[in-house]
């Protein structure tokens, strides 16, 4: 493989194309009426309605007072809502119960991006729901799961099929009025993936979506539901990717996890939205924010991330231990590199008695690249006994980059012990000199010394997702190096 | 800004109005005032101030600190006993009452309003601009310390801030300039002489020459009503070394800001910080370590016991700007909550542009080991002496690191003193 280091670094988006299919828009814009046509549009019930509304108003409230959220190490221009599209769905030619149905183009897309439905389906052990802006066009191993009492399938589908259930968890850990762009969503949010583990099941394969963002100028608005009942387990796998644009899209994504008691959930990402080229234009802008509720005693929820993409990561998975003894964790890689911006880290809300947290935070900054873990790990006055251990180091890869680290711990107890630990560094120049003494050439030793320093994290990661993972990082950070 | 604040700042505003004129320090009046008016006294809503609510402060009507003195002569010579090891000069409410000039082996020491080329060198390390207290610090000052160190031979001088008057605030204003190669040690000292409510609201602007070797102490010791602020601005010159000893040992409110900007490489800068916090006290230490140069080296060790319902908070900043290679920056904010009420809200922050540089921060937040006291009262000690034995060690890594062995001895005997007095054990 003899290429040089010019064209590593010349490299384009991969995964940049546009899947010419036909889209079906509703006119730009945000207003009321906007809301009640994509709510028309899903056929959704009353309630569903009164409730985007009530966001609506929520957010204008706040963009109207200037609340947008500034604190972010991040800097962007100022995002004008009221030019973009806030639906964006493919036309509809028929129903569609196969995959053999689906619009091949779109197939092909996906084949594109390595993970075809069709070899997916083949693939013993995942079923992708797969988000096609913004509408979920085929769902495989539906059948399978539905044996077991699992549900799974588009949030659209759910609305329908099971209101009861939606109604009583949407909303109940992010709050219409949690934020701006939680209020954003929750007021034009058109699809995205609800999954409910029946009490005592454990999920045999893994759960997946495949989020892209294809029409232009939209934003990707998905909300994201799963319920584990009493000792049931699931893992959750998510990946993203959009084509390349010149404007700057939105993504403003809501993901709500809730764990009874003896649940487990296990949420992995991998993060590649198109990041704008390297002088900074275009890319996404990936808002997200993402919150799993530990409400019963002994559960767990593992958030892992890889974030190698977009041109702006505002992104804060959390974790609300309520139960006693319940367990959350966050395991993240982040990756910045030309003109990226990354503000990212988690929140860990000790409530409950015995609760435990770890935070492990690998941060890699290369080019022009700057990045922020931003956590904060909160020990109430009745959490007794709490443990928090959090861990976050930041590797620089070019003198013009920059890493940032903003831990907030607070703790009102005293039977509780919360550690925190950083570093920041660049890679040793002894450890690349023996690598290359051993005939390693620079870029492998580089990649070869990254990925031991992400290794923490993507053994983590389900193994399908891990392999993605650490191609992406050496595809991200070649080039950058040298 | 609430009411309150709003309220509090027109009324410190009017203060300035009130406030006797104060010759050459005119100029640094009309800057700071104009600064204050701007920015006011600032709300939770501010980062900086996320954790300290300022209203228990702005509730409380301020005076100008009165001209005369109101204390009885017994106390002031108290105040002015050579504790460590020289003669203090001492301040009563913010003005100079005795002791100039300094006692032996001191650096010149004079008093701001009466000297005449001082008032010309304050504001640029402490811009009125950069904090809220610096600002009102300067609208209201009436007097100070400029305090030169020369030559080779180590000076040690000890200044004193008494405050005694009820509801009064001083403002006091303290310029250090330690001259290239110079060597010493500067003391600056916060007593209550009465259990009063007043607020002692200091800036001290500490210019480290290249070559210079600095120990700057600042001992809180004031009254359990007492409400402290206190900034100091530093600028560390090439070769220089500042080590900075912020102690801090209670007080109703007490905020500390303690910034540090390397401008020369080879600067290095040491913050060492032991904060106590009993009864219903806030302790706020706000550091930052600007490392603006290649090749310096900064190194925090913050430890803070919080007993009682008091509540601590820290926020370190370490920024190494784009230049700045081969930096090294240690930071560390270890925790001991001695009580189910107390809280503590650490922040250590890293902002790093560089990429060849060693950069570590930790913090951490537990109680006593309950295997080390076991392993205490195992072998006799019992439970209260065990617990005291283990909380002064865990102060000890700080007060160790003090320059002078007999301080070290004082402020630990006065720290075991004021933890039990809390009716914490110890």
């Amino acid at each position: 493989m003899p290429e040089t280091l010019e064209d590593l670094a010349e490299r384009e988006y991969e995964h940049g194309f546009v899947t010419e299919i036909e889209t079906e828009r509703i006119p730009k814009g945000l207003s009321e009426e906007i809301v009640r046509i994509i709510s028309s549009k899903k056929d959704e019930p009353e309630w569903l309605l009164e409730w985007r509304l009530k966001a609506l108003a929520r957010f204008q409230q706040m963009l109207a007072r200037g609340q947008h959220p500034s604190w972010a190490q991040v800097s962007y221009p100022e995002i004008d809502f009221q030019d973009m599209y806030y639906y964006a769905a493919p036309k509809p030619k028929k129903q569609l119960e196969s995959l053999d149905e689906v619009d091949p183009e779109l197939l092909a897309t996906y084949d594109k991006l390595g993970i075809p439905l069709a070899e997916q389906k083949r693939l013993a052990g995942v079923a992708v729901d797969a988000v096609f802006d913004s509408v979920s066009v085929a769902t495989t191993y539906k059948e399978e799961l539905a044996k077991q009492g699992i549900l799974f399938g588009s949030f659209s589908d759910a609305v329908k099929q099971h209101p009861e259930l939606v109604r009583k968890y949407l909303g109940s850990v992010v709050p219409y009025s949690d934020n701006f762009f939680a209020a954003l969503n929750s007021a034009v949010f058109s699809d995205g993936s609800f999954a409910y583990i029946p009490a005592g099941v454990r999920c045999p394969m893994e759960l997946s979506t495949y989020f892209r963002i294809n029409a232009q100028e939209t934003g990707q608005f998905e909300r994201t539901l799963i319920v584990a009942e009493e000792g049931s387990y699931v893992s959750y796998l998510e990946g993203c990717t959009a084509p390349m644009r010149d404007e700057n899209q939105l993504h403003a994504a809501v993901v709500e996890l809730v764990a009874l008691d003896d649940a487990e959930i296990k949420y992995s990402t991998v993060q590649n939205w198109y990041p704008g080229d390297k002088n900074g234009k275009g890319g996404i802008y990936n808002f997200v924010t993402k919150r799993g509720a530990c409400r019963g005693r002994r559960s767990k929820i593992s958030w892992t991330q890889v974030e190698t993409g977009s041109a702006i990561t505002w992104k804060y998975p959390s974790c609300l231990l309520q139960g006693d003894e319940s367990v959350g964790e966050f395991y993240s890689v982040a990756l910045t590199n030309n003109m990226q911006q990354a503000d990212t880290g988690t929140k860990m809300i000790h409530l409950g008695k015995n609760t435990k947290s770890t935070i492990i935070s690998k941060g890699i900054s290369a080019g022009r690249g700057q990045q922020s873990y931003r956590g904060l790990v909160r020990i109430g006055p009745r959490a007794e006994g709490a443990r928090n251990y959090s861990q976050c180091d930041s590797l620089l890869l070019g003198d013009r980059c920059g890493a940032h680290t903003f831990p907030y711990l607070e703790v009102k107890n005293a039977s509780s012990t919360v550690e925190h630990e950083a570093t920041t560094s660049k890679i040793g120049e002894d450890q690349l000199f023996y690598c290359r003494q051993r005939g390693l050439s620079e870029e492998d030793a580089i990649s070869m010394i990254v990925n031991g320093f992400c290794k923490e994290v993507l053994r983590e990661l389900p193994m399908e997702f891990a392999v993605e993972a650490q191609k992406l990082l050496d595809i991200s950070l070649e080039g950058s190096v040298g | 800004m609430s009411r309150i604040l709003e309220e509090a700042r027109d009324r410190f505003l009017a203060l300035a109005g009130e406030a006797p004129p104060a010759g050459g320090l005119a100029l640094l009046r009309e800057v700071g005032l104009e600064a204050f008016a701007e920015q006011g006294l600032p709300d939770t809503k501010q980062e900086e101030w996320r954790y300290t609510r300022l209203t228990p402060l702005a509730e409380i009507a301020w005076t100008n600190a009165p001209a005369a003195i109101g204390v009885k002569q017994s106390s002031l010579e108290a105040a002015a006993e050579p504790v460590f090891g020289c003669e203090p000069v001492v301040f009563v409410d913010g003005r100079h009452r005795a002791g100039l000039p300094g006692g032996a082996g001191a650096g010149e020491v004079a008093a701001l309003a009466e000297s005449a080329e001082a008032p010309a060198l304050l504001g640029t390390l402490a811009e009125a601009r950069s904090h809220p207290f610096v600002g009102l610090n300067g609208a209201l000052c009436q007097d100070g310390a400029r305090v030169t160190l020369r030559g080779e031979a180590p000076c040690l001088v000890h200044l004193v801030f008494a405050e005694a008057t009820e509801a009064a605030a001083s403002h006091p204003r303290v310029l250090i300039e330690a001259a290239p190669g110079s060597r010493g040690t500067v003391i600056v000292d916060h007593v209550s002489l009465e259990e009063t409510t007043h607020l002692a609201n200091a800036v001290l602007e500490v210019e480290v020459g290249a070559n210079a070797s600095l120990d700057l102490v600042v001992l809180q010791r004031q009254g359990k009503r007492s409400f402290h602020a206190g900034h100091v601005a530093g600028r560390v010159e090439r070769d220089g070394r500042l080590r900075t000893h912020t102690l801090t040992l209670g007080g109703a409110f007490v905020r500390n800001d303690l910034v540090v900007t390397l401008v020369g490489e080879g600067a290095e800068c040491a913050m060492k910080g032991l904060y106590l916090g009993t009864g219903e006290e806030l302790i706020d230490n706000h550091t930052w370590i600007d490392h603006s140069v290649p090749q310096c080296r900064s190194d925090e060790l913050y430890k803070g016991v919080l007993a009682g319902r008091s509540q601590g908070v820290f926020r370190g900043r370490v920024v190494v700007r784009p230049d700045a290679q081969k930096t090294e920056a240690q930071q560390s904010n270890p925790n001991l909550l001695l009580s189910d009420d107390a809280e503590i809200d650490s922040k250590p922050q890293l902002e790093i542009y560089a990429d060849d540089v060693k950069c570590s921060h930790g913090s951490a937040i537990g109680r006593l080991d309950p295997e080390a006291l076991f392993y205490l009262r195992s072998r006799g000690i019992d439970v209260d002496e065990a617990r005291a034995l283990l909380t002064r060690g865990f102060a000890g890594e700080v007060l160790a690191a003090l320059p002078e062995p007999t301080l070290a001895e004082a402020v630990g005997a006065l720290f075991s003193e004021r933890l039990e007095r809390a009716g914490e054990s110890p």
